[in-house]
């Protein structure tokens, strides 16, 4: 027993000694460096383990293009994968915003209506060239200032700060009354959308009232608040070339083959610089052969794209429709942005950490409180920009706007691309890869001149699988774990 | 003797009705592991978590290298060098190991999360605490074992230059080679200069690397002995009876929670 123990003491010494060289052998996997192969087993192993992300959305993607494409002549035409990409925009940038708040294991029913609001504030401002006061009339214009200061107020108080700014800036545009500008109403539809997150976002985080409630609440204020916004019956139209745009029109030539350089040459410059750094420090990193094959994939994928959708792909002679829709730059930007914050900043970190253990996060100093405010103010901006695109789509805004189906789809779209509704894991791809199979399915379904009663079961059967999916991918990873 | 270098004074916390901590005074000396006992329920992990912030206290005085200290959350006692072990661990199961030893204080350059040098640091920490069965610290740690979560918690803890280190039942998960690591490293941190409180029922290991011994019964502290004035017999009447011969509370059977 005694000369058990001292051998065991003498390991320790041993191990103590030569540290930085135990580092090396005790942790195999994080030096030496991958093959090609390993790299490839190891990927699989972990998807065998339940860690899918979104692998199953990726593969229903593919089947569904091919589905559609067999049957319908249309469906793979370059004019109507344009228009998919167009019709897919909202419900996608709104679903981006929304998986912020399901990190956190939260929901957020309101963000439907809540979007329907900015867009109604932004076509009124239009409509009475910035005149709110006179387009609102006095009481409404007086509760919706007094709520945009309340909506500054909490935001201070929580020290979300831009949050605070931004509820600023609407109360500023509101009050002032600048003459109508289109970028200064997507501005304020955006600065509305983050004030309505303050206000949803402090009910849940500090007052604590559970977030289904807050927001199913909310869902019904908000639906409410437009229809007193538009009038019962009305219809607000967009009658401005700059919003129209952002919806329908498209990069021209230079400008869709510029976005081609930016994107692709971007991607790489982030993926190498990390992936030699890992190399140059002896940390684990996949093999360069692969990451260059990912790359060039891209690269050839995008190319093509690019190259396809700058193509004449007007259904008449009499007019052009060519280069890349707006749409496309502008939820690439917002996946970036939103994937860098969560990747890598502290801010990210937290959330996912708060989404997987408060009380660890707690105790680790993170602010909690803060933390679930702010994923509120995030989703309820997302979906003021998801509002600006989809009544861009249509140039007007009806007392429906942000009803119906939105939130629902959004969430849809979220969860299928595998975002757990669990809290804790989830990418911003997921989104946009969700958001085009909710998109595709609507296309396609369409075309085949499917009525509405079957668009609708087929989109909730396929709802209904993906979280089947998410629910046994982690009961999956629960028993494979210890 | 040295000045201390954590100290309680009348520490007092109550769960709505229930009383849990009575007047508690705890000296906690630079250089030395005080070894904090008692039954389930005497209030250790209470006692732990007011220290660490998470509980705020009733009543009662920190002081912290003889100056009085407000701790009102984690981040105070992180900032004073007060680092927690805790029971229960306090690990986000969907981060791996280098996100979880660094959270909440994660390294940044340039305004974002220097990955490689936590990487580094963390990897470094782990092996000094000869964690071999885990293959990668990019390993979630939901799929570790329990031992070593336990680890991963401990390294979190001694990753920090601090100065005070309070472990609550580091070794309850452990095999005996990694409580032997364990518990060297509570006398290596010690010998550093650290100020180490260590909550174990394992008497052989307290009397192994405690220099003093607090025993807690019922939210009271019992009495603070020297680990080589008493037995393990006198030190275990403390913890059940919180009285043994001359020592501990005057009149035990009055003491209520
Ligand atoms: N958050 C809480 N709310 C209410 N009561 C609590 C809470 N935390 C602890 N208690 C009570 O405080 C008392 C002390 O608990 P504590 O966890 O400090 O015991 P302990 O000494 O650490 O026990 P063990 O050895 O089992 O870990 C128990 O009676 C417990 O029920
Ligand atoms: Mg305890």
């Amino acid at each position: 027993m005694s000369s058990e123990e001292a051998s065991m003491t003498k390991t320790t010494e041993s191990t103590e000694q030569e540290a930085p060289q135990g580092a090396i052998s005790d942790f195999g996997i994080d030096t030496t460096s991958q093959s090609t192969g390993e790299a490839i087993r190891d990927y699989w192993a972990r998807v065998r383990g339940g860690e899918l992300g979104s692998l199953p959305a990726l593969l229903g993607l593919v089947v569904l293009l091919i589905v559609f494409s067999a049957l319908s002549d249309t469906f793979f035409t370059l004019g109507n994968l344009a228009n998919l990409l167009q019709q897919g925009a909202s419900i996608t940038i709104i679903a981006m915003g929304l998986v912020f708040v399901l990190l956190l294991g939260e929901i957020d029913l309101s963000a439907g209506t809540a979007s329907g609001v900015t867009a109604s504030v932004m076509a009124l401002h239009l409509i009475h060239n910035g005149n709110l006061l006179g387009g609102m009339g006095d009481t409404v214009f007086y509760v919706f200032c007094g709520l945009l200061v309340l909506a500054i107020v909490l935001a201070v108080v929580m020290k979300i700060w831009a949050g605070a700014a931004l509820s600023a800036v609407a109360l500023v545009i509101a009050a002032v009354g600048i003459p109508a500008n289109a970028w200064l109403e997507m501005l304020l539809a955006v600065c509305v959308g983050a004030a309505i997150g303050c206000i949803t976002g402090f009910l849940v985080a500090k007052v604590g009232i559970p977030s289904f409630v807050v927001t199913l609440a909310l869902f019904l204020v908000w639906g409410g608040v437009v229809l007193q916004l538009i009038g019962q019956g009305g219809t607000l139209g967009l009658r401005d070339d700059t919003i129209f745009n952002v919806a329908n029109g498209n990069l021209n030539f230079v400008g869709s083959w510029a976005l081609f350089v930016i994107a692709v040459g971007g991607y790489a410059a982030v993926v190498l610089t990390r992936h030699f750094s890992r190399l140059r420090r002896g940390l684990v990193a996949q093999p360069t052969t692969l990451v260059l094959t990912k790359i060039g994939a891209l690269a050839v994928l995008a190319a093509i794209i690019t190259y396809a959708l700058s193509l004449n792909r007007a259904p008449s002679n009499l007019v052009v429709i060519e280069g890349v829709p707006y749409v496309v730059p502008l939820v690439l930007v917002l996946l970036v942005i939103g994937t860098f914050v969560l990747d890598r900043t502290s801010y990210g970190r937290h959330v996912y950490a708060v989404g997987g253990n408060k009380e660890a996060a707690r105790r680790a100093g993170i602010n909690v409180e803060r933390i679930r405010m702010s994923v509120f103010v995030i989703a309820s901006s997302a979906a003021a920009i998801g509002a600006i695109v989809y009544s861009s789509k249509v140039g007007s805004v009806d007392p429906n706007a942000g009803g119906g189906n939105t939130l629902l789809l959004s969430v849809g779209a979220a969860v299928i691309g595998g975002t757990s509704l669990f809290g804790g894991k989830g990418r911003l791809r997921d989104a946009v890869i969700g958001g085009a199979v909710l998109a595709i399915i609507q296309n396609g379904m369409g075309l085949l001149k499917q009525p509405a009663a079957v668009v609708f079961i087929v989109t909730g059967l396929v709802l209904l699988l993906a979280a089947s999916v998410d629910a046994l991918s982690r009961r999956r990873a629960a028993t494979a774990a210890r | 003797m040295s000045e201390p270098i954590l100290e309680l004074r009348g520490i007092n916390k109550s769960f709505g009705p229930v009383h849990v901590l009575h007047d508690i005074d705890l000296v906690v000396n630079p250089g030395e592991v005080t070894a904090l006992v008692g039954d389930n329920g005497a209030g250790k992990s209470t006692l732990v978590k007011c220290i660490a912030g998470i509980h705020p206290t009733d009543s009662g005085e920190v002081l912290f290298n003889g100056q009085p200290v407000q701790i009102r959350g984690p981040r105070d006692a992180a900032d004073l060098g007060i680092e927690v072990v805790y029971q229960d661990l306090a690990l986000a199961d969907n981060l791996d190991i280098v996100q979880n030893m660094f959270l909440g204080r994660e390294r940044t350059k340039a305004g974002l999360l220097d990955e490689t040098d936590m990487e580094q640091a963390a990897r470094k920490t782990l092996a000094s605490l000869s964690v071999r069965t885990v293959k990668s610290v990019r390993t979630q740690v939901s799929s570790l074992s329990g031992g070593q979560r336990q680890t991963v918690a401990i390294a979190k803890a001694v990753l920090w230059n601090s100065k005070v280190v309070l472990l609550d039942e580091p070794t309850a998960a452990l095999g005996v080679a990694q409580t032997r690591q364990v518990l060297d490293l509570v006398r290596r941190l010690a010998e550093q200069g650290l100020g180490v409180v260590l909550i174990s029922h394992n008497m052989n290991d307290v009397f192994e690397v405690a220099d003093r011994i607090a025993c807690l019964y019922l939210g009271r502290m019992a009495a603070v002995v020297s680990s080589k004035e008493v037995t393990h017999g006198q030190v275990v009447e403390l913890i059940t009876a919180g009285r043994s011969g001359d020592l501990g509370i005057a009149r035990p059977e009055a003491a209520t929670i």
